[in-house]
């Protein structure tokens, strides 16, 4: 691959505002880098909302315990394909697995990547369907018949002892597991915050704010997949477990505003070096994606939409709606949230003296079409995954085979 | 059931391609030890832990003629593109009213300056910049495979062919000093050229200097240049509040230039 | 208790990986596939072994030793040589074949000499449009020894600074020679040969003293405006309404 140099560059250098180091006129995190966070956010989301039925035995949410899982994990999948693409040299990628240089945040992220998907989702996955896989094995004709057979490790024990072991080791993933999960999410949000050259991310609260708008994405993204689901096959949809997914919605938007709220007090507060330029960027760039996408549509709307499906007496039906439109609103909110960081923070000069402007590719390796197929992706492995896995547990356990 | 032996077998066929692997691996090693040979000196009677580079920098004898930059691109193949520079020049002007303008130069070197309106200037100078070498420098903290290192001597430097091209370190620099070279798709930056002076040259940029603007030398020595420059001048880095503790030094550094 | 079967499959399958990851890493890629060490300093051997394309100025000394004398002596003594002749690495291993830039135009010089406020006071300017317009410079100036042919008779050629602040000043009309006297050897060596500068307040006092001639310049009764400070301590010669 011969890469060139970006043909826009010269174009954008018409549209500098004020002066920047000449070097800064690449914007180098590009619509991907905005993507990798968004995905990972929704991972961790996911996966807390459905600890949350192991764990604390939230019993309302229940229906969409397998949902959630199957979800995160097929985020997951997708979720190093943004950066990999991003790479100018891709084929160098494993050695960051080889020879992380300790002192980088960057370095650890292959392994906690790993660790997540391979020490907690698949395992948490495997225990949690071992017993409808075994069935289920047994119910299907080859093929299928063999894949579950392989995908249960040919295992056979589904008698109470053993189920009884699954449900014990899938509690105890889960424990491990919301650590992971807030490691997982938190850390994308450190390697923003621990960059001290640039104001705009530098900051401690940035890991925590990280996490929790990734589960408020999460939270909002299984609500709506459960919606779209549930009535895609006709079946009812649960109205408690509606109600307590969108509680808990309703509190993480809630603690994600407060916290961004503090961030943006803090700063204007403090007033630093940094105040005018970034003031400059919030009011000359990132006034339609911050404040109307981000803080209006991304949060006040859903969250006035929450109090209304819930203090009025609304029936179901204009409930539902409610909260598709919330869970709707919350994700464009999310996305606009990781787009503001990460191009927000690339958008003016470390100079303060100026700002840059990002123009997408449309086509090209960082565009807009691959950053939308990558968006679409975990979809269709879900598609597959739910298809494949289903929620509805597998109903009676057939008698050994002789 | 059979998988056991199945397991068993694969143990087997898997313990001859993996000889069979290393052995190719172990070629392929003596062919990279052989073209690094035995770390320590570059050149022959050359000591890199003898030496701690860096630079001077006199504000008020730099004339903005640009031809640190120009010498700049012509010693290291830096990319023509008026946005690649390892080294570049900015002009600030202080107006009466406060405001500072600031331009670069070497963007558009033979191009119409801004003009400046006389009765509005307060005071004007140029700043060359580069890459300051820091001592504590965060794009080589930053780098996830270790691709950018400080030298013995102190030099920052990026290994091209381990560079994944993630471009951390480009965000991490407060200086800008940093870009991505689409040629080698890695990032890229000054390296204080690194192969001028372990043979006893000086950098491009200070050897065509014609004011003497820059100085380069040797920390370590007494007698060197810089040494001198730093006893004879009040000296100031860039953002010293970031704690990079940078190697390049100005005198004269007026409080606008960031 | 005896633990379950499928504990046992899938602690296979975890030591499996586990195992492979290790086995990857540690014994099949070799040391030096990631070794820092080796990786450095084969970036050090590389970075090393780039060319040199700008030979230094002391390259061009020995066939060069005319030019090299007649600039040691000028103004130009501390440019190097490929700071106006470019990269001549190649010139000086091939010297027939490859030859050296020779900037001969009207456009080199002012690169470094074209007025700007930038640049630092004293530093020869011109004003390219008006200084001798359409001559190429070396037809005046030898490059290598830059004294003009005929020293210029108006300060602003050297002192372009403070003849543009003066010129908004109430000073404007004001020769440089009413309040500075230069010798003749200031055109010549200009730092050795200083010109005289007032010394006194009294000085100042031929206009500015109550009861002087000059109509147009403000009076001050001169024994008791200001204590006894001198008046540049209040007032900048060169513009002297700026606010003391």
């Amino acid at each position: 691959m011969i890469a060139q140099v970006p043909p826009n560059l010269t174009e954008l250098l018409g549209q500098v505002i004020g002066y920047i180091y000449p070097n800064e006129i690449e914007i180098h995190w590009s619509i991907l880098i905005v993507v990798y966070p968004y995905l990972t956010g929704l991972v961790a989301g996911a996966f807390i909302l459905a600890s949350l039925v192991k764990v604390f035995n939230v019993k309302e949410v229940q229906p969409t315990y397998r949902l959630a899982l199957l979800t995160a994990l097929s985020f997951l999948l997708v979720a190093p394909f943004p950066l990999l693409l991003h790479l100018g040299h891709m084929e160098r990628s494993f050695e960051i697995f080889l020879a992380p240089h300790l002192s980088s945040a960057m370095a650890m992220f292959g392994f906690v990547y790993a660790w997540y998907l391979m020490g907690i989702l698949l395992l948490e996955i495997w225990f949690e369907y071992r017993r409808d896989l075994v069935v289920w094995g047994r119910e299907h004709k080859p093929p299928l018949r063999w894949v579950y057979r392989a995908l249960s490790l040919f295992s056979n024990d589904i008698s109470e002892q053993a189920v009884a072991f699954d449900r014990k080791a899938v509690r105890t993933i889960t424990i491990v597991g919301i650590p992971s999960a807030f490691l997982l999410h938190g850390y994308v949000g450190f390697i923003f915050g621990s960059i001290k050259a640039n104001p705009w991310w530098s900051s401690v609260l940035m890991p925590i704010v990280f996490l929790m708008s990734a589960i408020v994405s999460g939270i909002a993204l299984v609500l709506f997949l459960y919606m779209v689901i549930t009535s895609l096959r006709n079946e009812p949809l649960d109205m408690k477990c509606l109600d307590k997914v969108a509680s808990y919605l309703f509190y993480a938007v809630v603690v994600d505003f407060s916290l961004e709220a503090l961030d943006f007090i803090h700063r204007l507060y403090q007033s630093e070096e940094s105040v005018k330029i970034l003031a400059q960027l919030i009011s000359v760039k990132l006034f339609m994606n911050l404040v109307i996408l981000q803080v209006l549509l991304g949060m006040l709307v859903p969250l006035a939409v929450l109090v209304a499906a819930r203090t009025r007496r609304v029936n179901p039906d204009l409930r539902k709606l409610l909260y598709f439109t919330a869970a709707l609103l919350i994700q464009l909110g999310i996305f606009s949230t990781r787009w503001n960081v990460v191009i927000g923070g690339q958008l003016f000069s470390k100079s303060f003296r100026g700002l840059m402007a990002y123009k997408m590719e449309m086509t090209g390796l960082e565009g807009l079409v691959t950053a939308l197929g990558l968006l679409l992706a975990p979809f269709l492995i879900l598609f597959v995954l739910v298809r494949l896995l289903p929620a509805k547990r597998a109903e009676e356990a057939p008698i050994h085979p002789a | 059931m059979n998988k056991r032996e199945f397991l068993k077998k694969g143990a087997i066929a898997f313990i001859p391609a993996a000889a069979v692997l290393q052995a190719l691996m172990r070629q392929a090693e003596a062919s990279v030890a052989g073209a690094a040979g035995a770390t320590g000196s570059p050149t022959p009677g050359y000591e890199p832990r003898d030496h701690w580079y860096g630079m001077g920098i006199e504000v008020e004898k730099c004339i903005g003629c640009n031809r640190c930059a120009e010498a700049c691109k012509a010693e290291n193949d830096v990319p023509p593109e008026p946005f690649f520079f390892r080294t570049w020049v900015e002009r600030y002007t202080v107006k009466q009213s406060g405001e500072t303008e600031v331009e670069c130069i070497s963007v558009n070197p033979r191009g119409e300056r801004k003009a400046q309106d006389e009765r509005e200037v307060l005071r004007s100078f140029f700043v060359p910049k580069l890459c300051n070498h820091c001592a504590h420098a965060p794009c080589v903290q930053v780098c996830p495979v270790g691709a950018t290192f400080t030298t013995a001597d102190g030099v920052v430097l990026v290994d091209s062919t381990r560079c994944i091209g993630c471009r951390y370190c480009i965000q991490a620099c407060p200086y800008g000093a940093r870009f991505f070279n689409h040629r080698t798709n890695t990032a890229d930056k000054c390296t204080f050229c690194y192969h001028r002076v372990v043979k006893g040259l000086l950098p491009a940029c200070v050897e065509v200097c014609p004011t003497q603007a820059r100085v380069f030398g040797d920390l370590r020595s007494k007698a060197s240049r810089l040494v001198r420059f730093q006893r004879m001048n009040k000296i100031n880095v860039l953002k010293p509040a970031l704690n990079t503790e940078p190697k390049v030094y100005y005198a004269q550094l007026d409080g606008e230039v960031r | 208790m005896k633990l379950p079967e499928q504990v046992t499959r899938i602690a296979v399958v975890v030591a499996l990986v586990a195992t492979l990851a290790l086995l990857v890493r540690f014994v099949l890629i070799p040391r030096a596939y990631f070794s820092t060490a080796v990786h450095q300093s084969a970036t050090v051997r590389r970075e090393v072994a780039r060319p040199v394309n700008f030979a230094g100025a002391s390259a061009c000394q020995d066939c060069h030793a005319e030019e090299w004398e007649k600039k040691a002596l000028g103004y130009h003594k501390g440019l190097a040589c490929e700071t106006c002749h470019g990269p001549a690495a190649g010139h000086a291993e091939d010297p027939m074949s490859v030859k050296p830039f020779a900037p001969r135009d009207r456009k080199f010089c002012p690169v470094c000499h074209a007025y700007d406020a930038a640049r630092p006071t004293g530093f020869p300017q011109i004003n390219t449009e008006s200084h001798n317009p359409l001559k190429p410079c070396i037809t005046c100036h030898n490059p290598h020894d830059p004294v003009p042919p005929e020293t210029p008779k108006e300060c602003a050629a050297c002192h372009a600074q403070i003849a543009r602040t003066v010129a908004l000043s109430a000073h404007a009309l004001l020769p440089c020679a009413t309040c500075h006297t230069a010798s003749k050897e200031h055109r010549i060596a200009p730092r050795s040969a200083l010109p005289s500068k007032p010394q006194t307040r009294e000085f100042c006092g031929q206009c500015h003293a109550g009861g002087t001639a000059n109509p147009d310049a403000p009076k001050v009764e001169l024994a008791s405006h200001g204590g006894g400070y001198l008046c540049w301590q209040c007032h900048y010669p060169h513009l002297p309404e700026g606010r003391p």
